[in-house]
């Protein structure tokens, strides 16, 4: 009795697994009819929850290749930024790549492009997008001369301000970086935090020390620094790196910044418990159309680029850096259909993001002829005017160099580095 | 019969590996083969997506000359430490709920909340209790006249204490429980005798109770110490090993080597060397706490 028990255990053991077979066979094949169509895989970070407006124009955009391009059906993933790291990274091991994908510039390409998982895209950019990019932003996807990335987004670095908090206080707006020091001890004699910054996330401190250094060296003194033409140990750069320390000992950023997460840092300037923070343009929202934010906020705050230091360097030059672009997969089944798709949504991508998602985008599009609110036109106007743009440190060097690079920041904004031992942490690491 | 069937099929050794089957599949697939694969990697020059190279044992070499990870180990040898220390303060608590006390059923619960939250809930949690500004902690100590209170989890050598701080209190409840457990197992009968004999509460505490419950204490210093040992979680939230390092534990090291820096072999040698202490100093508590006689009530 009991035996037959168990062989019946046993049996249904069996067919079960018989079943779940069953199921996955019936969805190849399923799958696999479909294939009289064209499907391109398409894997993106902007899920419905967290990023409703991003997610919206990436379906409209795809919802009019479809319309355009009868029989090719475009397989959407979302998922979550981190999410979407990992699961590239393990895609990528099983050579499973989506056809096109979202990249990021740089570092983040190199270990790709070194093991042939993305395809050249220098002919898509020739043939269909040639002129269609802002300077630069293509170059940060090229690796020795080849281009793997279609960038969509740029985000360039400035200082806002809260107008209503300078104001309320009788502290003036500063014009130079001499007067941004002033402004910032006259808030301190207020009992006000001046600078807030999250240095826990040490890509902050990073802008700040590559702004200084831009000030001070000029535009091409940290980008030779990092392509090994020139040294962290350029007087130039060692003198920014003593700058930051000063900033810090004057009292200019929040206590306890290095313990701050950027998120932080960002809703003590949003709660106006900080008048001055420096972020990217990928939170222009906040300042301007975001409804969740007071009206009363959103007007207050204004926007200024990095000041002169001594009276020294170019206001026009900028740190900042494209943030995601689009890759094309090497093995993809579909190649040539993925490169249309990509160059298509480019293309569309320009107006639709910056109108509807407030993204600015890395293509140049037409501002004059949009809706937007002020801060926006004078941005992209900054970005017509812009002589240089040098790309986040923590983009530009390798994944394990930038490591070195983040940590020696905390360091230095906590006072443990001298200005001198930071260079030569980073020379010990890129020599390595 | 029944007993006889039962012994009849267990003696068939189709059964036995049929039973066997499911358990031993899950543990080899998820736990003993990733296992020895991270040792394999380890022996490789890997970024995790292009090709691999061997390099035989020079990550592990690298590894055990880093001063970086020798300093994280210290400071998950400093955490194993005082989760140690900490299972006095919660076997000392549960003594006092196991006697009867009033409201002891309350208070057992309260403390086991922290173990029903997340760890991200409560790295949340205490980010904002911690936070320098408008922290609760802060705002405390300003309002008792402390003019410029720490920034905890900025400040390098304050860092690490005041994240073990939450991680202590995370597992309070966990252990409190189990040795609640152990201690409501004691026959009443043995106590009841010990009382009539005239010994203190004190007395009964050190002399009966403790040693009735030895076993238990030993493998709660095993779960403490290993425990701490590979512990990430609260770290990874609250600070990320920051700042420079200064929290930086051996699991948090390993992390950041591997997905960070994109140095997958590396990383898995300090994950393989992770595992090595690991089981080292387990082997050590055990043969420490190691109990000849079986105890029988």
């Amino acid at each position: 009795m009991k035996r037959k028990k168990t062989l019946a255990l046993l049996l249904s053991a069996a067919i079960s697994s018989l079943l779940l077979v069953g199921c996955s066979d019936s969805d190849e094949a399923s799958s696999g009819s479909s294939n009289a169509d064209t499907e391109i895989k398409f894997m993106h970070l902007w899920p419905e929850g967290s990023s409703k407006k991003h997610y919206d124009v990436v379906n409209d955009i795809i919802a009019d290749y479809e319309a355009e391009n009868e029989g090719v059906k475009i397989d959407l993933e979302v998922l979550s930024n981190e999410q979407y790291k990992d699961k590239l990274r393990v895609l990528s091991t099983s050579k499973e790549l989506p056809d096109v994908g979202l990249t990021w510039a740089a570092g983040f390409l190199e270990p790709y492009v070194g093991g042939n998982m993305f395809a050249p895209l220098d002919d898509v950019i020739e043939s269909e997008l040639s002129d269609a990019f802002v300077p630069g932003t293509a170059e940060a996807y090229a690796l020795d001369g080849t281009t793997y990335g279609l960038p969509l987004e740029l985000n360039i670095v400035s200082i806002y301000y809260n107008e209503k908090m300078f104001k309320d206080n009788g502290i003036e707006v500063p014009e130079t970086y001499e007067e941004l020091l002033e402004a910032s001890k006259a808030f301190r004699d207020e009992g006000i935090q001046p600078i807030a910054l999250g240095n826990r996330d040490s890509w902050t401190g990073s802008m700040w020390y590559m702004y200084l250094a831009d000030r001070i060296g000029g535009a091409d003194t940290l980008n030779k620094a990092i392509d090994r033409s020139g040294s962290f140990e350029d007087p130039a750069l060692i003198e920014a790196a003593a700058e930051v320390q000063n900033l810090v000992d004057s009292g200019a950023f929040v206590d306890g910044f290095n313990g701050l997460a950027d998120e932080e840092a960002k809703s003590m300037f949003m709660s106006e418990q900080a008048p001055m923070y420096m972020i990217a343009t990928w939170d222009l929202p906040n300042f301007t159309t975001n409804e969740d934010v007071p009206q009363e906020f959103r007007d207050s705050v204004k926007y200024m680029n990095f000041p002169t230091v001594d009276g020294q360097g170019d206001m026009n030059s900028f740190v900042g850096g494209p943030g995601v672009g689009l890759f094309v997969a090497e093995d993809s089944d579909v190649k040539e259909e993925a490169k249309d798709f990509s160059a298509y949504f480019v293309k569309e991508w320009g107006e639709k993001a910056v109108e509807e998602a407030g993204v600015i985008p890395a293509t140049k599009v037409d501002a004059a002829s949009m809706d937007l609110p002020q801060m926006y036109i004078d941005i992209l106007e900054e970005l017509n005017q812009a002589s240089n743009i040098t790309m986040f440190a923590d983009v530009q060097l390798s994944p394990e160099v930038a490591t070195v690079h983040l940590d020696a920041i905390q360091a230095l904004f906590g006072n443990e580095m001298t200005p001198e031992e930071f260079a030569k942490a980073h020379e010990d690491a890129l020599s390595k | 019969m029944g007993l006889n069937v039962m012994n009849k099929v267990m003696s068939n050794k189709l059964y036995i590996a049929f039973y066997i089957a499911p358990a031993f599949i899950l543990l080899m697939v998820l736990i003993f083969i990733p296992l020895l694969l991270s040792g394999y990697y380890g022996l490789m020059d890997w970024d995790g997506i292009g090709e691999k190279t061997f390099i035989g044992l020079d990550n592990y070499i690298e590894g055990i000359q880093d001063k970086l990870f020798w300093n994280s180990a210290l400071h998950s040898f400093l955490l194993a430490l005082f989760s140690a220390l900490s299972l006095i303060i919660y076997l000392a608590v549960s003594i006092i709920l196991a006697s009867k006390i009033k409201g002891a059923d309350l208070l057992r619960k309260i403390y086991l909340i922290p173990m029903l939250l997340s760890s991200v809930a409560i790295a949340q949690l205490w980010v904002k209790v911690y936070n320098p500004s408008n922290g609760i902690l802060n705002s405390f100590l300003r309002t008792i006249g402390v003019e410029n209170p720490p920034s905890w989890l900025a400040d390098p050598s304050l860092v690490l204490f005041a994240i073990f701080v939450p991680i202590l209190w995370q597992y309070a409840g966990f252990y409190i429980l189990i040795y609640y457990a152990a201690l409501k197992n004691i026959p009443e009968s043995l106590i009841e005798a010990a009382r009539i004999d005239g010994a203190t509460p004190f007395q009964i505490a050190m002399r009966i109770k403790l040693p009735l419950i030895k076993e238990i204490v030993s493998v709660t210093i095993v779960l403490a110490i290993v425990g701490s040992l590979k512990y990430f979680d609260l770290i990874y939230v609250m600070t990320a090993g920051g700042p420079n390092g200064a929290s930086e534990v051996m699991a948090s090291y390993m992390y950041k080597l591997a997905f960070s820096s994109y140095n997958f072999g590396y990383g898995s040698a300090i994950g393989f060397l992770l595992l090595i202490i690991t089981l080292i100093v387990t082997l050590i508590i055990r043969k420490v706490t190691e109990t000849k006689e079986k105890l029988e009530y």
